[in-house]
């Protein structure tokens, strides 16, 4: 293993590949930054760039845009509150108060350590687990991955919206139900278009995205305008604040960082997992792990909010190359263009190339890490002026944000029926949020709706339209349990308050 | 009887669950599937109901933390204003082309949000929308489709 690790170093250090991953990150920063335009899109904007390079330079100018993206994610998500991807949407839960509470910066150092701290922390257990770990992925079947679904959607429910359990379950049916409106993946009927061929393909990921938070962000604003406790949260928009982390948050990132790692990491070994599940569940987790002053402080600028989802999704891009090159099955969309990006180069990901082309395989995984130490020096000291962003006044910025949120789209489609949909379904998300309807559970349940829905049926027809398959399986029986007693909790929590 | 903003949206809810069931259960599948352990209505079925259960339940319940809303403190106008020329956009981008119909979006927007610097306003326009193009198509050669600028010859 050593050997491998140096010759992967040694292929990654050239003063071309730095070069490169340089390049990468900054492009991807700025990429991942426009909304709409998430890592995926990054890569996939790179492939026909790095077809004139050897694939080693190649993959590490990719694996610098793939941070830089995420990155640029989590900076649209704490300046913008508007992700790019779904997996910096609970970023936004916390960072995004802090930005308006003036810490902007602050908020934007935190997530780069988070980043950086998880994505190292993650490519160690990549390095010394890889092998062995592509063997527990193999052993979760579909009534696993279904139930642990459930567990997700019903963990963001529950600590999403404090004491708004059956407000944000309904966002969760809404999201699920907007995600089956298109074709049905296995038999391509068409489900709820009402004949228009506008929907036929579904709804996209970024229109539901950039509806229910970026363009509903900024009506909102506008729409609050006359609020004066409103009024005074704009004001301190334009305060961008230091990026120094002072010792007590610095202890709190410390005690975060490696249990959100572990858990990012090993939900992003899972295929179809990734960073999404990864970056709720270790926001759910670490409001259980700390103490009710800190509880109180989730999603309004909590030091511990913004730190756990952050390490969980980076570790979580890594937990996600365990597959991909351990069994050649990519576990999220990023890794399935990066497939792609192999194929393109003549490499087979799966489980010979870790015994036929030991120096592919560890010169994949030292580039992640490059990209990532890369990514750390070059944007940090650019922070201050990537907060500047906050600094734009209202009547500039809020049509600012529009005019993205309508590009992202118009990009995507070139039709304007997408636009119209965007426009009304960011009305309605605007009103829901005025009576404190979460929408960051109808975003994951859209997400994971055609997930589920595949791992349901898979379930089902294996068990020949029995539930059985819920408690036949331990692993399944466990995730269904944790689920229930979150569920019995909520009650509880509320009949305590009531009594 | 007054009922409460948060029972209102659910009870919309409820009945969207309801439309959302009925249409579920009229989803026409292959004959072969009609009697499947799952087919294309399986799941939305059982979205219907989790619907009709969820929005019952907050209708029913007692809401004692109910989300109370002043609505003097709200900006219906700028709101509506936003929305309106946000369509008028939506409507005309595809007949005038991109860069004329986000520039006068723009411009429009920080017009009815109270801007009166037009110099500022016609570079962060205009000029705005021309670099942001050239980003896209020049640089990162993302496809733009804008008949007008394709029509006087400065987009290919």
């Amino acid at each position: 293993m050593i050997e491998g690790i140096l010759i992967g170093l040694s292929t990654a250090l050239s003063l071309t590949n730095i070069l490169m991953v340089m390049v990468g990150c900054f492009a991807g920063t700025i990429i991942g930054m426009l909304p709409g335009l998430g890592p995926m899109t990054a890569i996939a904007l790179m492939i026909p760039i790095t077809y004139g390079f050897d694939p080693s330079t190649g993959l590490i100018l990719m694996a610098g845009v793939y941070y830089g993206a995420v990155f640029g994610g989590s900076t649209s998500s704490i300046l913008l509150n508007a992700p790019g991807i779904p997996g910096t949407v609970a970023t936004a839960f916390d960072g995004y108060p802090m930005a308006q509470q003036g810490k902007a910066g602050k908020a934007l150092a935190i997530a780069a350590y988070s980043s950086f701290a998880g994505g190292t922390i993650s490519a160690i257990f990549l390095l010394v687990a890889a092998p062995s770990l592509s063997k527990v992925s193999l052993a979760f079947r579909s009534p696993d991955y279904f139930a642990l679904m459930i567990l997700g959607l019903t963990a963001i429910s529950a600590f999403s919206s404090k004491g708004q359990f059956l407000k944000a379950m309904m966002m969760v049916v809404l999201g699920l139900m907007l995600a089956t409106v298109g074709q049905d993946s296995l038999s391509d009927i068409t489900r709820f278009t009402f004949n228009n061929m506008n929907l036929t393909d579904g709804i996209s990921f970024v229109l539901i995205v950039m509806a229910t938070f970026a363009m509903s962000e900024a009506l909102t604003i506008i729409f609050r305008g006359k609020d004066p406790n409103r009024a005074a949260k704009q004001i301190s928009l334009t305060e961008l604040g230091s990026i120094k982390v002072n010792k007590e948050e610095t202890i709190k990132m410390a005690k975060t960082i490696p249990r959100s790692s572990i858990l990012g990491f090993l939900i992003g070994v899972l295929p179809g997992a990734g960073a999404t599940i990864a970056s709720f569940l270790a926001y759910g987790m670490e409001r259980n792990y700390v103490n009710e002053e800190e509880k109180q402080k989730f999603g309004k600028g909590s030091v511990h909010g913004l730190s756990a989802p952050e390490t969980a999704n980076n570790a979580a891009c890594s937990g996600s190359f365990v597959p991909l090159l351990t069994l050649g099955i990519p576990g999220s969309g990023t890794t399935a263009v990066m497939l792609g990006a192999l194929l393109g180069f003549g490499i087979q990901p799966g489980p010979r190339l870790y015994q036929t082309n030991p120096e592919i395989f560890w010169s994949v995984i030292m580039s992640m890490y490059i990209g990532m130490v890369v990514l750390l020096i070059l944007n940090l000291p650019l922070i201050p002026y990537i907060a500047r962003i906050l600094a734009v006044p209202r009547n500039y910025l809020i049509p600012l944000i529009l005019f993205f949120s309508v590009t992202g789209i118009y990009l995507m489609s070139f039709n304007n029926f997408d636009i119209f949909l965007m426009i009304g379904i960011a009305v309605v998300a605007t009103f829901l949020r005025l009576y404190d309807f979460p929408m960051p559970p109808l975003i994951l349940a859209f997400v994971l709706g055609g997930l589920m829905e595949e791992t349901l049926r898979r379930s089902l027809l294996i068990s020949d339209g029995s539930p059985n398959f819920l408690w036949d399986r331990p692993i399944t029986l466990i995730i269904l349990l944790i689920t229930v007693t979150i569920v019995g909790w909520q009650i509880f929590s509320t009949f305590r308050k009531k009594n | 009887m007054r009922i409460s903003p948060t029972k209102f949206i659910s009870l919309l809810f409820f009945v969207l669950s309801v439309f959302y069931l009925y249409t579920a259960y009229n989803i026409q599948v292959f004959a072969f599937d009609e009697n499947a352990p799952f087919n294309a209505r399986t799941f939305p079925i059982y979205l219907g109901w989790a619907g009709i259960i969820l929005s019952s339940l907050k209708i029913i319940l007692p809401d004692k933390a109910t989300t109370e809303v002043n609505h003097k403190h709200l900006d219906y106008k700028s709101i509506i204003y936003l929305i309106i020329i946000s369509l008028i956009y939506a409507a005309v981008i595809l007949k005038i082309g991109y860069f004329i119909s986000t520039s006068l979006f723009l411009f429009a927007s920080y017009y009815f949000l109270g801007e009166r610097r037009w110099g500022l306003m016609f570079i962060l326009s205009f000029p705005f929308v021309a670099a942001f193009m050239y980003l896209l198509h020049g640089l990162l050669n993302i496809y733009l489709r804008d008949p007008f600028l394709k029509y006087i010859g400065v987009m290919g």
